[in-house]
């Protein structure tokens, strides 16, 4: 059985979240900085969610399931928000999101850099996020 | 969890990082980096040893004060980040715009050099 999480959608929820995936990412075979970067990577799609897509209200959730499959771990996010199609974004340069003294819009850019690929899929009001990370040689 | 300490000690002002930053909690470090620069300072310095995690809440909120830092004359550094919060940094470049050293000693240090 693939290990499942429901996320109320809600920052303070986040801690929780890496306890979940620190846990249940033990068993692969990923450096302990690759599973840093990862639970870094899963936090910062489903922080986007929680204030941007549901407006930080703690009765919606995200349904997190983590799945291996050749090699590869999968990280599959599904929501029922608006979707947010984070291959689509723009990410900013750094000097941008320094000059405008904005504090967010780094995320999305962590995300693109720590994955080894993403995947995104909206139908039937349900958006799947799959966030994919190769296992060590 | 995220505590802050804030310690001066002469014209160095350090915050000392305890936990975890990320989107619940980032305005924490926000108001303390604000306080400090308000009271004025001449050398921020970010205590990273009991930091365990920092997500780009956290980041967001150092590079926001990056031009406010260069143009009152702020000297900011970050020390004693272990190497998965340090290489977070490095994954985004901001080991190119910030300061970031292994201890305290090396930060002051740096200090006098330039």
């Amino acid at each position: 059985m693939n290990p499942k999480y429901n996320l109320s959608c809600s920052t303070a929820a986040l801690a929780e979240l890496r306890s979940f995936l620190q846990q249940n990412l033990v068993a692969y075979r990923l450096s302990e900085g690759d599973k840093h970067q990862v639970t870094l990577a899963v936090e910062e799609v489903c922080a986007n969610l929680i204030i941007h897509s549901h407006a930080c209200n703690p009765k919606e959730e995200i349904l997190l399931e983590v799945k291996e499959f050749n090699k590869k771990i999968i990280v599959e996010i599904t929501d029922k928000g608006n979707a947010f199609n984070l291959l689509e974004y723009e990410v900013p340069n750094l000097n941008q999101v320094i000059e405008e003294k904005r504090k967010g819009g780094i995320g999305i850019l962590l995300v693109k850099k720590i994955m080894d690929e993403i995947q995104f899929e909206s139908k039937n009001g349900e958006n799947i996020c799959r966030l994919i990370k190769n296992f060590q040689p | 969890m995220l505590r802050i300490e804030k310690t001066r000690e002469g014209k160095n002002d350090i915050l000392h990082l305890i936990g975890e930053v990320d989107a619940s909690n980032s305005v924490l470090l926000d108001q303390s980096i604000q306080e400090v620069v308000q009271q004025g300072t001449s050398f921020l310095l970010i205590d990273g040893k009991e930091l365990g995690y920092i997500s780009s809440a956290g980041l967001g909120v150092f590079m926001s004060y990056l031009d406010d830092f260069s143009e009152r004359g702020i000297r900011f550094a970050i020390f004693g980040l272990n190497d998965q919060v340090g290489e977070v940094f490095k994954i985004l470049g901001l080991d190119r715009l910030i300061s970031i050293v292994p201890d305290k000693s090396t930060a002051i240090a740096s200090q006098h050099e330039s």
